[in-house]
């Protein structure tokens, strides 16, 4: 069998070509990628194209065999596990072959990495929920975080089940996406870039309120730092309130920094992209 | 009197407090509401503060102005201590634009007795039905029942709050006697017991008819504190288990006694809070709740306090031998539970895993079994883990090393020097 690499276009359904593209061939790809990512190498190269047909197939025969190898399979796309797509082919492969017996057992080498990597997933997006930090930006509420996975996906049932009847947005740093919701409507796009728009009067006066209950709410006579660094690592603080510098606290005096109502401010505001995005798996996560 | 100022003192005030989690609601987010309480968010922490507790609910008291005189507490009236109180209003808002921050999972609300403890009431009342009627929050509240308020009060807090609590602070009756003299057993007794009925009543009803209104559905906790008086851990722990049987309480909390007044009754301001005594009543109570142990199994007369050096659990497998060791392929839940280094969840993996294969050592790690201290206890296919040598004396050792990472920088740390 001579040796391949499959370059992809990075969304879930893309990868799913490439499983499809692997049985179709029936070769067994030393690596798959995102075409964006992939360094030129002395192996040869195929470029697998999307083909929504094909992943809908691949998707449906995973789930009649386990509907938990599915979630693993969906959830395992989200993480940033190294070579995810390799380790996720894998289960694949496995589950065909073997039947769906083995995913009972976490300590299976075609499980363990997967199954690490979605906990660390899931444990990153469950700190989220309580980490985000939403400033009212105009009546709408606007957050930003700088997670290692893609947790958009993961939050977004939680805030639209908390917010129901609010219209907000939370930016992805690092993957640049942005989950929106407005009417009862949720989707999640890309975004390249995004700034937030600093405070009016009153969003600068509850940020200082919320410092002040946390700077007082602490027993000093029970100060443990490195508990709070164990449950709170430091790489969240950056989007946290309760760590941000003099100037966050400050409203913006002049008109042009409230931003209009209904909008979501910054630049640029986030809206329709001309394309559609990376596609995230399935909203029934 | 700004509300940043009266937002400060009556943090301050409330602080001591040690119950701060969200568990346990189940309101399902609503239409026309904002907030919800469903079980995804069970114990969401939305930050830690700098001793390392978490941070779920705006923990405040209503006002610290009150007519009561418990010595160990800042808030006592003879004590001189700036004081300051919310107007229903200006909660209601903080709390709201708090929850839309994400900031808070809800409102956690205690008072001072300010002129009676029905007058204190009904201002909560008023605060939480704006927030419950005018701001439609479907958040998590936990509010305090006031030991002494009429029943009828309690009963519209009940039906306003996720969860009540009441406080019994002090663990004997003799110590309540002696400081706290506006308390009595009885009144706190008496509304954790209206809690405990109406609750009952409620649930019932429910079956019944869906939309029957929940009474404190999130059920009732108290708080102990430990190290303000004499009492011995078994005497805590006998208590806690009376409350969890006889009250269906839902969770016990403990607050290690920070001395913050002097008083001849109580430890001098120089005494350390008692951290890892808390923390080993902590880990107690766990072992009561979700590891089927009684606290009679752990302590007794003749050991009425837990060894400092090594966690509730390792004690009592060092005190029987004769349990162990248990083999993991085939020993059931309970016995599985019982082995130091194995939780509810990798003794439930253990026996979904067990069904496809039999296991071996390698495997246990990734069952999530902390091997350091579970080795010692168990076998694998009959046989102890490779290479491992030990005597009762160095087990101990090793055990005492194995948790030390874990265990939170405490001032009783210095005991465990001379074992090394
Ligand atoms: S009733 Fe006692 S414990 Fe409560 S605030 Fe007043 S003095 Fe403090």
């Amino acid at each position: 069998m001579s040796e391949v690499v499959y370059t992809y276009d990075g969304s879930f359904d893309g990868f799913l070509s490439c499983v499809f593209a692997r049985y179709a061939n029936k070769e067994v790809p030393i690596a798959i990628s995102r075409d964006e990512d992939f360094p030129p190498t002395l192996f040869p190269c195929r470029f697998i194209p999307t083909d929504p047909a094909h992943a809908r197939r691949v998707l449906r025969k995973v789930l009649t065999l386990s509907p938990y190898g599915a979630r693993l399979l969906q959830r395992g796309f989200l993480t940033c596990l190294p070579d995810r797509e390799l380790a996720l082919l894998n289960l694949v492969t496995t589950l065909l072959e073997e039947g769906p017996g083995f995913l009972r057992d976490r300590s299976h080498p075609a499980v363990y990495p997967v199954f690490r990597a979605v906990r660390h997933l899931e444990g990153e997006a469950h700190v989220l929920k309580g980490f985000v930090r939403f400033s009212d930006l105009g009546g709408v509420l606007g957050g930003e975080i700088e997670p290692k996975n893609r947790v958009l996906p993961l939050l977004r049932s939680h805030f639209c089940a908390r917010y129901p009847q609010d219209a907000f947005f939370l930016y992805d740093r690092t993957h640049h996406e942005a989950l929106l919701h407005a009417a009862g409507q949720a989707v999640i796009r890309p975004l390249a870039d995004f700034q937030m728009a600093p405070p009016d009067e009153a969003e600068a006066r509850y940020r200082t309120l919320w410092k002040r209950f946390y700077d007082t709410i602490a027993i000093r006579e029970r100060d443990n730092p490195r508990c709070r660094m164990t449950h709170m690592p430091k790489r969240y603080w950056s989007t946290m309130t309760e760590f941000q510098g003099p100037d966050f606290f400050t409203p913006q005096s002049s008109p042009a920094g409230v931003p209009a109502p209904g909008a979501p401010a910054g630049k640029p505001v986030p809206g329709i992209p001309p394309a559609p995005g990376r596609s995230v798996p399935g909203s029934s996560l | 009197m700004d509300v940043l100022e009266k937002l400060t003192i009556l943090t301050d005030a409330a602080k001591y407090d040690a119950a701060c989690t969200s568990s346990g609601g189940d309101r399902a987010s609503r239409k026309g509401y904002i907030g919800n309480t469903s079980s995804s968010v069970a114990g969401c922490c939305h930050s830690f503060s700098a001793d390392g507790r978490c941070v779920s609910l705006l923990k405040v008291l209503l006002t610290n102005r009150c007519v009561y005189d418990c010595k160990y507490c800042v808030n006592r009236r003879s004590n001189d201590t700036p004081r300051a109180a919310f107007t229903p209003e200006e909660l209601a808002d903080l709390t709201i634009q708090f929850y839309r921050r994400n900031y808070i999972e809800g409102l956690f609300l205690s008072s001072g007795v300010f002129r009676s403890p029905d007058y204190t009431t009904e201002l909560m009342i008023r605060c939480l039905r704006l927030l419950r009627e005018e701001y439609r929050f479907n958040g998590y509240i936990h509010a305090k029942a006031i030991p002494g308020t009429a029943p009828e009060l309690v009963e519209q807090l009940g039906f306003l709050a996720d969860r009540l609590s009441v406080n019994i602070e002090l663990p004997s009756e003799t110590a309540l006697r002696t400081l706290a003299p506006d308390k009595t057993k009885g009144a706190i007794l008496a509304p954790m017991r209206q809690i405990q009925t109406r609750g009952h009543q409620c649930r019932e009803e429910l079956a019944k008819y869906r939309h029957a209104p929940r009474f404190a559905p999130a059920g009732q906790s108290t708080q102990l504190i430990v190290g303000a008086t004499p009492e011995s851990d078994l005497h805590i722990l006998r208590l806690t288990q009376g409350l969890y049987d006889r009250y269906q309480l839902k969770r016990v909390f403990y607050s290690a006694y920070v001395p913050v007044v002097e008083h001849a009754l109580l430890p001098a301001k120089t005494v350390k809070p008692p951290l890892l005594r808390e923390h080993r009543l902590y880990q107690a109570d766990w072992l009561l709740r979700f590891y089927g142990f009684r606290a009679e199994e752990l302590l007794d007369e003749a050991h009425p306090d837990f060894d400092p050096r090594v966690d509730p659990k390792c004690s009592w497998a060092l005190a029987h031998p004769e349990f162990f060791p248990v083999e993991v392929n085939t020993a059931d839940y309970e016995a599985l539970l019982r082995v130091p280094g194995i939780g509810v969840l990798s003794a439930r993996r253990i026996l979904s895993a067990r069904r496809t294969r039999r296991l071996r050592t390698e495997n246990l790690r990734r069952l999530g079994v902390v091997m350091k201290r579970a080795q010692y206890f168990l076998t694998v296919d009959g046989k102890l883990p490779e290479g491992l040598r030990f005597s009762q004396d160095s087990l101990l050792r090793y055990l005492v090393a194995a948790e030390r990472p874990q265990l939170p920088p405490m001032e009783q740390l210095s005991l465990f020097d001379p074992v090394g």
